[in-house]
């Protein structure tokens, strides 16, 4: 009897231990994400698996063209999967309008000494990004829903795992 | 042989400690007066609230709920304010550039208690409610002062027109 419990007390001790060290692995070190939806493509496809980091995202420098993993703004139990196109202080040019918008606008990021004059455009404020996925034609982003607070970034996309064949940094 | 027994206990008690803290709940120290009267009343003395993650696991959140989030406009900065509207309510708003808003789907609209006092959705608009972190339940520290921190609105503060569901923007 006395044998069963501590068994079970051994059990419960470990499976402990590891959840809690899975827990903070996945919260501070980078996780797997299985990727699903069409915003991404031709880079990635519904279905992949990609590996995440999380450390460099706790210092709050965006860089342009990261692919991050964020908190969706218009949904706090979603993720969102998109690309970094404007970091603070970058000037967005919306072509032919604003947002919320149809499908069919180009957006060009150009420097702030840059000007153009026959665009709408906006300034990422401090502490937002602007991102976008790479399907323009089938993406809800930033065109969408304006730029997001950094805050919401949760990690960066380091590489696809699955299909194999395609496994490959990003 | 002590000693690697210590620091073997050290290095498995740290992972468990950290996912204790972001999965119950930890205490934090408040600072500044934009809370008052509900938090630093006295400027003299800074009170220290219990900040529970297990509250906002599911984003569940109410309107009168005191909540801690990630600032909007600096990321390392956490706040502490009240939420005054869900999304698809209707706020009055106290100095920002549309008087009156319809907050979002996704976003709420949070205010300090200390009304001109306080940098809030005032300022920066609807936040998004992925900022938010944890929901304060209790004053702590200092013991005098020790009490549950209720979800409550003042009369004025209220949405002038509240969603009729929580999925307004899904119909």
């Amino acid at each position: 009897m006395v044998s069963i419990l501590s068994r079970v007390k051994d059990v419960i001790k470990y499976s402990m231990m590891y959840a809690c060290l899975t827990h903070c692995t996945f919260e501070y070190v980078g996780d797997f994400v299985v990727c699903n939806g069409p915003s991404m493509e031709p880079t990635l496809h519904s279905k992949n698996i990609l590996l995440t980091e999380r450390i460099s995202t706790r210092f709050h420098n965006p860089r342009r063209g990261d692919i991050i993993i964020a908190v969706s703004p218009t949904d706090p139990k979603q993720f969102i999967c998109k690309r970094i196109v404007g970091i603070p202080g970058d000037r967005i040019v919306l072509k032919n309008n604003t947002r919320p918008i149809e499908a069919d606008i180009d957006v060009l990021v150009i420097n702030k000494k840059q000007k153009v004059n026959e665009f709408q455009d906006e300034y990422v404020p401090r502490g937002y990004i602007w991102i976008e996925g790479d399907n323009s034609e089938n993406s809800s982003d930033s065109r969408y829903y304006g730029p997001i607070p950094l805050g919401l970034v949760k990690s960066r996309v380091v590489c696809r795992l699955w299909p194999i064949k395609e496994a490959r940094m990003l | 042989m002590a000693f690697r027994k210590f620091i073997k206990s050290v290095l498995l008690g740290i992972p468990i400690g950290v996912t204790f803290l972001d999965c119950v709940g930890y205490v934090a120290r408040v600072d500044g007066i934009s809370m008052q009267p509900a938090l630093n009343p006295d400027a003299s003395q800074t009170d220290y609230v219990f900040l529970s993650r297990w509250a906002v696991r599911t984003c569940n959140v109410d309107r009168g709920d005191i909540v801690s989030l990630i600032s909007p406009k600096d990321p390392t900065q956490k706040i502490i304010k009240r939420i005054v509207g869900l999304q698809g309510d209707v706020v009055s708003t106290l100095g920002y550039k549309h008087e009156i808003v319809r907050i979002p789907e996704g976003h709420c609209w949070v205010e300090g208690d200390h009304t001109g006092h306080s940098l809030d959705s005032n300022t920066f608009g609807p936040v998004a409610q992925g900022l938010l972190t944890a929901r304060a339940t209790f004053i702590v520290w200092p013991p005098e002062r020790w009490r549950r921190l209720q979800t409550e609105l003042p009369r004025r503060r209220r949405p002038i027109q509240i969603a009729k569901s929580a999925s307004y923007y899904s119909q």
